[in-house]
């Protein structure tokens, strides 16, 4: 029985959300896969015998909560709890420590500088804003600018009348965030350089851009905008690893009756006359469906299973030069013990969450020039998580599992391809700089897994390994995203839709991009919509 | 000196875990309960609730009041106190408990343990020696003592509990069963553990003699090291018992023997405890009152809501329709479920409304303004948290 009413193509936490909707509205829907695992990046893996890793994404604040309640995810096994701790590490010896607590909070700041301690105030009620502004377009689909219909305008007074909500002042004030560069845009505030720099990082993560590029500083409040428990900038892990919220959205896709295979590769989706009309698996299988989703990036949805001749040359000409540049790598890292960090206050609620290897911001902008030049950075930025020291179930009792996110990291070297030797002198690299921060931290080491913006392409399918499907630039967001005109998730063939991150409202495990697709989908399938509306209009 | 002291007669007393919990206290974050000091939370209350349910936490439960009943009397003379039938209860056994005034209103509710044929112990959350005085009355075999100071107990709940018993050297924890007691010896005296708790979860309470108690809570938290063990104060256990569904005094119902206005206070079937009324067995204080009560129907009932939208529905009345006109109950308890994602309550509705629309009309804050809203409510069957692990036996390690 190869025919469906819908086939989604990839496996990640969107592709399953849209299934999980599409599902819901009673389309018989498949999951294809190529992988043996789902999750695409978000998952868990247990790679050293009692070891498990999330791999790929380690940490979780976007998920919409309305689509986690909707869904029943909790009932499928997810829990996200919330992590203490957060350390960054500047080179001039100082360690800044954020807290959950206010007063504490506010403690720390003075102790590096009294000023910055009180425009932390300032800074905070100025970024909640924005992102509630910016909140409130997640799950809704972006309108066109250019279209008269009347949804498209009335979608478009709905963001005017929410904009000057924010007061006149903060209308300029957004508008110029913006475009601004993270570094820019924190001087506005702050004074000393650990506590700029430590926010800086939230703008560069996942970016080919430095802290002083333009547009970073949007990339920065896109790490913010989440929240845990409407905790806005808070961040959680899910139970299990980030592999438990696609098991749990699986759950959701086969409660809903839809089905999942994997270890099924898609060569082409099939075209007849302008439609799809389903898809060509690599084993040679065709399966056919009424409508085709790829949850695939836009780069590699159009230059790879599509074929060229089926779509307009401008299509495949912005796909190409669709801006997915990976900048990251990973390192996952088993441990016999916990590590201790030097210069922090040596108590649990500290030494565990979030170790930020920052620097400055100099530091961080040199990191980026190794990039610019095709290297990795020798000095890099690390974001390390240690989840074992909160989860029980990532690793057997008393022993530890390090995430450590990495940037820069460039998904071609300037001196030939990513060898495996290279791979592992860049591995030794990170290690090398937490041993700085962590004496006796590289004799605790059991197993380690380095992921160059090679290996994540390769492995998970994410063209040159960028982990947003394509980065977060104003060129690259709401209604320009994937390209100008294609923003509200139908593809230029008819029948065929995309629901990945890199379509609105972007990279995150926030399932936003799948539901926002499902909503267009059962739209035009004349089905009632199953996807709810968000949870936060009353903030 | 205590006589030096003109307050000393004001100061709360310390629990026997007080030198450790005192440490872990690192808010200063203290409140009272039976007249111990006790913490409301240690570090961070929404981290201590994910304990509980991620990990694993302790609770000291040694200010709830404890009170060995026996002598051949004893299970007459419980039987016609409480509403449950004990008289076929195996030793080793824990079962909840409600007792009620001649009127069928809630006095309290609480667990008995069997610990023999003749000996029972009774745990409540307030003081009720002069009730169980009055309900000795008749009974010539009978011996009623408070044990509320010579026991110190703690609760250690959490998905990872057993694990950290076991690895304490608890032989055969793994094989009890929900609501069982086993005994120990430990550094020389009796540890005994029960699988019981407050929070819906795997779960245990631990009971020993105040003079053992730092050395129980060292081994303890020796075992428990890695496997994420954190103490827990009132704020996080307020949370994990409304998830579980479990009701308290001052919250669901209003003391009996407390309250001041006519009907002010609830009964066993109001509160969704009919299963805790047993008619088969022959008298029992309450009985002809709630037999009534039972044919004709409880006023109000006790019911689990899951709310629209994400703000706690705290102290709102409930109404039949959006409009919110008629009033058909109140919010008794209400949160926001970081483990099951939902807004969720328990709430008094009148019995006869519990058919059609419920309307929770919420009131909120948001700098300094007041805001309203009506949330539509869906009655949940089930309790909110109610994981698979709790009646696994034997459980899994996480």
């Amino acid at each position: 029985m190869n025919n469906y009413d819908a086939i989604v193509i990839g496996a990640g936490h969107n592709g399953l959300t849209n299934a999980a909707y599409l599902a819901k509205a009673g389309l018989n829907v498949i999951v294809v896969e190529k992988n043996d695992y789902v999750g695409g990046a978000a998952v868990s893996r247990e790679l050293h015998e009692g070891w498990t890793y999330s791999n790929c994404s380690y940490v979780c604040s976007m998920m919409r909560q309305a689509l986690h309640r909707d869904l029943n995810l909790s009932r499928h096994g997810l829990i996200l709890v919330p992590y203490l701790g957060n350390v960054n590490y500047g080179d001039d010896g100082r360690a800044l420590i954020s807290y959950n607590d206010e007063e504490t909070a506010y403690l720390e700041l003075k102790r590096h500088s009294p000023v910055d301690a009180d425009a932390m105030y300032r800074f905070q009620a100025d970024l909640t804003r924005y992102a509630q502004f910016i909140r409130k377009t997640l799950l809704r689909t972006p309108p066109d600018p250019a279209s008269f219909k009347p949804r498209d305008v009335q979608e478009l007074l709905f963001l005017a009348r929410e904009f000057r909500k924010l007061g006149k002042r903060e209308m300029y004030e957004y508008i110029r965030f913006f475009t601004m560069s993270a570094a820019d845009f924190l001087d506005d505030y702050f004074e000393d350089d650990l506590i700029k720099a430590s926010m800086a990082t939230s703008g560069i993560i996942g970016t080919a851009l430095g802290v002083y590029s333009p547009g970073t500083s949007y990339v920065l409040l896109h790490h913010v905008m989440g929240d845990v428990d409407g905790n806005i900038g808070a961040w959680g892990l899910a139970r299990g690893g980030m592999g438990a919220i696609s098991r749990a959205l699986a759950g959701a896709v086969q409660e809903h009756g839809g089905e999942i295979r994997t270890n099924a590769g898609v060569r082409q989706v099939l075209v007849k006359n302008g439609e799809a009309i389903g898809v060509a698996l690599e084993t040679g299988e065709e399966i056919q469906a009424r409508i085709v989703v790829s949850n695939l990036d836009a780069r590699r949805t159009f230059t790879k299973i599509v074929d060229k001749n089926d779509i307009p040359e401008e299509i495949y000409e912005r796909a190409r030069n669709f801006k997915i540049r990976g900048s990251s790598g990973k390192v996952n890292i088993a441990l016999s013990g916990l590590p201790k960090f030097t210069g922090i206050p040596d108590n649990p609620y500290i030494n565990r969450g979030g170790i930020n290897f920052t620097g400055s911001l100099e530091t961080l902008e040199r990191a980026y020039d190794c990039w610019k030049r095709g290297r990795w950075s020798d000095d890099p930025f690390i974001e390390s998580v240690i989840p074992s020291a909160w989860d029980p179930t990532v690793a057997p009792p008393g022993k530890h599992w390090m995430s450590n996110f990495i940037q820069y990291c460039p998904p071609r070297l300037a001196d030939g391809p990513w060898t495996p030797e290279k791979r592992d002198q860049f591995g030794r690299t990170v290690i090398d700089k937490i041993e700085r921060y962590s004496p006796g931290f590289k004799d605790m080491v059991v197993h380690m897994e380095v992921r160059t913006p090679h290996e994540i392409e390769q492995e998970v399918g994410l063209t040159e390994g960028n982990i947003f499907q394509g980065e977060l630039t104003i060129d690259q967001l709401l209604f320009n995203r994937p390209f100008p005109g294609y923003a509200q998730y139908r593809m230029p063939i008819r029948n065929m839709y995309m629901c990945g991150s890199s379509t609105h409202p972007g990279g995150g495990v926030s399932s936003a991009c799948g539901a926002n697709a499902a909503r267009e989908i059962l739209l035009d399938l004349k089905r009632p919509n199953t996807v709810p509306r968000d949870d936060f209009y009353d903030e | 000196m205590s006589t030096c002291d003109p307050y000393a007669g004001e100061r709360l007393k310390e629990s026997p875990f007080h030198p450790r919990q005192e440490v872990l206290n690192r808010r200063d974050a203290w409140g009272a309960w039976n007249g111990y000091k006790f913490a409301e939370y240690y570090y961070d209350a929404e981290y201590e609730y994910f304990c509980i349910r991620n990990t694993c936490a302790t609770y000291d439960i040694t200010p709830m009041q404890k009170y060995f009943i026996s002598g051949a009397d004893a299970e007459e003379m419980l039987n016609r106190m409480i509403t449950r039938d004990i008289s076929g209860m195996p030793t080793n056994r824990v079962t909840y408990v409600v007792w009620c005034t001649d009127e069928g209103r809630l006095i309290d509710d609480g667990t008995i343990f069997k610990l023999s044929d003749d000996k029972y112990m009774l745990t409540c959350g307030s003081s009720c020696i002069a009730w169980l005085e009055m309900s000795a009355f008749g009974f010539d075999y009978l011996d009623i003592r408070d044990v509320s100071d010579d026991i110190a107990a703690l609760s250690l709940q959490g998905p990872t509990s057993c694990a950290v018993l076991k690895n304490m050297g608890i032989q055969g924890i793994e094989e009890l069963k929900p609501f069982g007691i086993t005994e120990h010896d430990f550094d020389g005296g009796k540890l005994w553990i029960s699988r019981t708790g407050f929070t819906g979860d795997l779960g245990y309470e631990l009971w020993i003699g105040p003079e053992l108690a730092l050395a129980l809570w060292d081994a303890l938290y020796a075992a428990g090291m890695n496997f994420g063990i954190h103490p827990y104060g009132e704020t996080a256990t307020n949370m994990a018992r409304l998830e579980a569904g479990f009701i308290m005094p001052g919250m669901e119902f209003n003391e009996s023997l407390k309250t001041v206005n006519y009907r002010h206070d609830q009964t066993p079937f109001e509160l969704n405890l009919g299963w805790l009324v047993d008619f088969r067995k022959p008298h029992f204080n309450g009985r002809s009152a709630l037999l009534r009560e039972k044919q004709q129907g409880p006023e109000y009932t006790l019911t689990r809501l899951d709310i629209d939208g994400n703000k706690p529905a705290e102290g709102a009345f409930l109404y039949n329709s959006r409009r919110c006109n008629r009033n058909i109950g109140y919010v008794t308890s209400a949160m926001w479920s970081p483990a099951v994602k939902a807004n969720i309550a328990l709430a008094m509705i009148k019995t006869k409304h519990l058919g059609g629309e419920i309307w929770a009309d919420i009131n909120y804050q948001k700098e300094l303004r007041h805001y309203s809203k009506a949330a539509r409510c869906r009655i949940s069957d089930t309790p909110f948290w109610k994981p698979s692990r709790a009646r696994a036996t034997p459980p899994p390690d996480y």
